[in-house]
């Protein structure tokens, strides 16, 4: 067992697990968050996909001591995020999911939306290829990914004047 | 009992849908997108273990001894399970329970199961299981179906009555298709293959059981059939069913990949009865495509006759299918891979011939489009055959050949609504089919194909004359009602689907429903998210359930306006008199008014299927309530240097009836014409010839990335079923079938190649480019 020290949407958490947990395994059974999902455990499906300094990662290949000291963002912190920039309940892209029907089992979808997140942090008003482009690591079965693009889009869209998505 | 003796397909009200064909949003989408929703495996216990599978290394073999010593010496393990505590077989089919939890004599894949631990975390569980010590006596492998045919010794299961390894065998014919043959004016003839694929759900198995101190066990597992789940712990742990009770919690897709009772649910219940804990088991991505029960791989022979005009006269088909080492649905599958050719199409003569056989390969089971979308491939290949020879257009010979609608099959299956022309009508225009088809330059192409699929299957898993599908509904002074279904919600909507049911029926806001689901001790029985029965057996139900109570509602309040029950309209959660337009009650009120007059607030609902079906032996299997149409329109690109197949466009319609919601519909479409379009060139269930798997992991087992996927146009066509909820049929598995065989017909468009055998692999294009340009190629 050793205690890492992590930033995890925006509070500092100390947590003991064994060494060679990865950043998924503490997520999920140390901490609770759930909310990130393990679909291989092996980086092929990015159903865990997590944002480390703003950039999507799979916490599956990560192992939490190269993370101390870093921001981390899961599924949990995009609505906490959305509150603290003014907004109310989920995030715009989060509604953007559910209204373009790109939910169906949702299994993949935190690691698809903070894939996309992470996107529209970068990007005003991506195409439909920067999209693809930038999904292309999240695997999805039930979708086939159009209805995924229209959210993108419309998230891209409708984000407040904040700026947030 | 169902809905359709009431009101038809129409709008309750008798005005205009409120609810039903509005896009909205699903009860459970916001949940998902932050992550609150729980699957399996996020549910944590108390104090609990967590269980590993040891499994077989060999792919025949009898098991000589198992020594478990070592493991339960082991610091931190728990409990110990082999075979021989669990004795009774169990199997999805009552008439073929053929799998044990836990191997008792012998093991018939690698990757089948032979003992499991419970231990403290994971690491623990791993270790002990390398500490059994399993002396094993090798048996021959039976690695392919043509081997397990000519191959009756030794049988995988040495079991059953004949000693072979036939598991089964249906032959049937219709009209007589022989006698066709001297007449027909074309005959075509030829050999198709289909491989094995796999569902590939991106949630793995799990599985979480306690045991409490009153002898009860709960199980929460990741199942699309909570109902036989229930009935094969029942059997298997020879428990009262009362005593039993079964969750489903969100399900990450099932695809027909999880409606099997799994060795894990009885492993967690035993370790968790065994240890006085509660146990997980996590299935890894590996043991998940060892425990497959995907498609079926299928070697298809097809002989059609037609006469110049383009009328098909008979249709004769021979199919052997590999079911790998267990039954499994494989009874269904094999009447599925006749039965379910009859539609779209009419012919008058038709005979099929299928073979299932046991292999030494994982369990082949029910992929979306169970046992039809491999016949459906050869055929709609086959009859682009025929219309090149006959020089006609292969949409119009479609039209041609179309068996219309409120009609019966040649095989006796009732066919309702069918808007089978509607969608080859829209497909083709869609794509600019006549500005492209044999006009393109060479390279590309375009081709189509049609299908049908069940919406529901009369015959039920266990034959009985209860309702197949029932809820109960719950109406609260809060103004709340709660729905509650035995209903699977695997992804695909069900829970919304009740939800916008009951809200139509009772003219309220779906915003003001509750739906709990899929909790054995809670909801009525519902048989499960399979042969896309969902939302026509439980949509019935639930419009039944709610017409009941939207009939109390409306009695009470008329009476307490004193006025007809023709004057009371409830619209949208407000109830207005029609006589009077300054009188009207919130919904709230009208609960209170309605509990005053008629006590506590409740009622059912349930739907049964209408008697169908042929009076010959199978003559139920196949036969739906209602089928669903589908045309598919793909164009590719073919590269004629590297023999890649491209993708570029797939237009697909549908014919559901009636879209309760227009966007789930289109997700379902669309998901579904991707996992088809993905079965052509990329994914594949390969065993190598030791039937190990060839990459059991979602890199090598090559399921469509979005860069993979080609650009999908779905559109939605109503041909409002009498039958359906208002109308509705399926959408969920009908939309893969065609998706496959247009591909096919497109590269012969592009390229002039007539494929016959999946995957098309690049070396496969290449090899039958070669041959076309040596003029050896018969196509």
């Amino acid at each position: 067992m050793r205690v890492f020290h992590l930033k995890i949407n925006g509070d500092s958490v100390d947590v003991a697990a064994p060494e060679h947990y990865s950043l998924l395994e503490v997520l999920r059974y140390e901490l609770g968050l759930t909310g990130s999902k393990q679909g291989c455990d092996k980086g092929d499906c990015g159903a865990c996909t997590v944002q480390i300094d703003g950039a999507p990662m799979l916490a599956c290949l990560v192992l939490p001591s190269l993370v101390e000291g870093k921001s981390i963002t899961t599924i949990e912190g995009l609505a906490v995020q959305h509150c603290m920039n003014g907004g109310e309940g989920a995030s715009v892209l989060q509604n953007a999911f559910d209204e373009a029907g790109a939910l169906q089992c949702g299994f993949c979808q935190p690691g698809m939306i903070m894939s996309a997140q992470a996107l529209l942090e970068h990007n005003d008003s991506p195409n439909r290829d920067d999209i693809k482009q930038a999904l292309s690591g999240n695997l999805c079965r039930c979708t086939g990914y159009t209805q995924i693009y229209t959210a993108v889009e419309a998230a891209a869209e409708n984000r407040g004047d904040h700026g947030s998505a | 009992m169902a809905a359709r003796d009431q009101h038809g397909p129409g709008a309750p009200w008798g005005d205009d849908f409120k609810v039903i064909g509005k896009p909205n949003r699903k009860v459970d989408a916001l949940a998902k997108a932050t992550g609150e929703a729980i699957y399996t495996d996020d549910i944590t216990l108390p104090n609990m273990l967590h269980a590993k599978t040891l499994r077989s290394p060999h792919a025949h073999a009898k098991i000589i001894s198992i020594d478990t010593s070592k493991a339960e010496a082991l610091e931190g393990v728990h409990a110990v399970l082999v075979g021989s505590e669990l004795p009774i077989k169990y199997g999805v089919i009552p008439w073929t329970p053929d799998e044990n939890v836990l191997a008792t004599d012998k093991v018939r894949f690698i990757g089948d199961e032979v003992a499991a631990v419970a231990a403290v975390d994971e690491d623990t569980a791993i270790d002990a299981c390398e500490l059994i010590e399993v002396e094993y006596e090798l048996l021959e492998t039976i690695a392919t179906a043509e081997q397990a045919l000519v191959t009756p010794e030794p049988p995988i299961h040495d079991d059953r009555k004949k000693r072979n390894n036939i598991s089964k065998h249906v032959e049937l014919e219709f009209g007589d298709v022989d006698a066709q043959l001297a007449e027909a004016d074309l005959v075509v003839e030829n050999d198709y293959y289909f491989h094995s694929t796999t569902h590939a759900a991106i949630e793995p198995h799990c599985a979480v059981a306690t045991f409490g101190n009153d002898g009860r066990l709960t199980l929460w597992s990741a199942t699309q059939i909570t109902h036989y789940v229930h009935r094969a712990l029942s059997r298997v742990l020879e428990m009262d069913p009362a005593k039993i009770r079964v969750i489903q919690p969100d399900v990450g897709g099932g695809f027909g990949g999880k409606s099997d009772p799994f060795a894990l649910e009885f492993i967690t219940a035993m370790l968790s009865k065994k240890s006085g804990r509660p146990v997980k088991m996590l299935w890894t991505r590996e043991e998940v495509f060892y425990a497959h029960r995907g498609r079926h791989a299928m070697q298809m022979h097809y002989r059609t006759t037609a006469k110049s005009d383009g009328t098909i006269t008979g249709v004769d088909a021979k199919l052997l299918i590999d079911g790998g080492s267990y039954s499994s649905f494989g009874l269904v599958t094999t009447y599925y891979s006749g039965q379910l050719l009859t539609g779209p199409y009419s012919f008058p003569n038709y005979r099929f011939d299928s073979t299932r056989v046991f292999t030494n390969r994982p369990p082949s089971g029910p992929k979306r489009g169970h046992g039809s979308v491999q016949p459906r491939f050869a055929f709609e290949v086959q009859l682009d055959e025929i219309a090149t020879k006959l020089d006609i257009d292969p949409i119009e010979i479609r039209r041609k050949n179309f068996v219309g609608e409120h009609t019966t099959t040649v095989n006796d299956q009732r066919i309702t609504s069918n808007g089978f022309l509607e969608c080859l009508d829209a497909v083709e225009e869609a794509s600019s089919w006549k500005d492209k088809h044999s006009k393109m330059t060479f390279g590309k192409g375009i081709g189509i194909a049609g299908s049908m699929y069940i919406s529901g299957t009369n015959y039920p898993v266990y034959p009985n004359k209860m309702p197949q599908a029932g809820v109960q509904i719950k109406v609260d002074r809060s103004g709340l009602v709660t729905v509650f279904t035995g209903g699977n919600d695997i992804g695909q909507g069900s829970n919304s689907m009740v939800a916008y049911c009951v809200a139509e029926e009772m003219g309220i806001l779906p915003d003001s429903i509750k739906v709990v689901a899929a909790d054995t001790d809670l909801c009525p029985v519902d048989l499960g998210a399979y042969s896309s029965r969902v939302t026509f057996m439980v949509g019935n139900a639930a419009i039944d359930g709610a017409r009941k109570m939207r009939n109390k509602i409306v009695e009470a309040v008329s009476e307490h306006w004193q006025i007809e029950k023709e004057s009371v309209r409830i619209i949208e959660g407000t109830v207005y008199n029609l006589d009077d337009d300054k009188k009207t009650l919130s919904q709230r009120e009208a609960f209170h008014i309605t509990e005053e007059k008629f006590d506590t607030l409740g009622s059912t609902g349930s739907y049964n299927t209408p008697t169908l079906g042929g009076d010959y032996r199978g003559g139920t299997i196949g036969t739906s309530p209602a089928y669903s149409f589908t045309s598919h329109v793909a164009e590719v690109e073919v590269d004629i240097e590297t023999g890649e197949i491209i993708v570029n466009t797939i237009w697909v319609a549908h014919d559901c009836g009636r879209a309760i919601n227009p966007i789930l519909v289109r997700g379902q479409i669309e998901g579904s014409t991707y996992m088809g379009a993905a079965e052509v060139s990329l994914e594949n269930h390969d065993m190598n010839r030791f039937s190990l798997h060839a990459g059991p992991s979602l890199l090598d087992y090559r399921i469509p990335t979005t860069l993979d996927t080609a650009e999908i146009e779905a559109i939605i066509v109503e041909s409002i079923d009498p039958e359906g909820p208002y109308g509705a049929k399926e959408a969920g598995e009908g939309p893969l079938h065609s998706a496959i065989p247009a591909v096919a017909n497109a590269i012969y468009d592009a390229v002039g190649i007539r494929l016959r055998e999946l995957p098309f692999t690049p070396a496969k294009v290449l090899a039958a480019l070669n041959e076309k340009k040596e003029g050896v190629h018969n196509a």
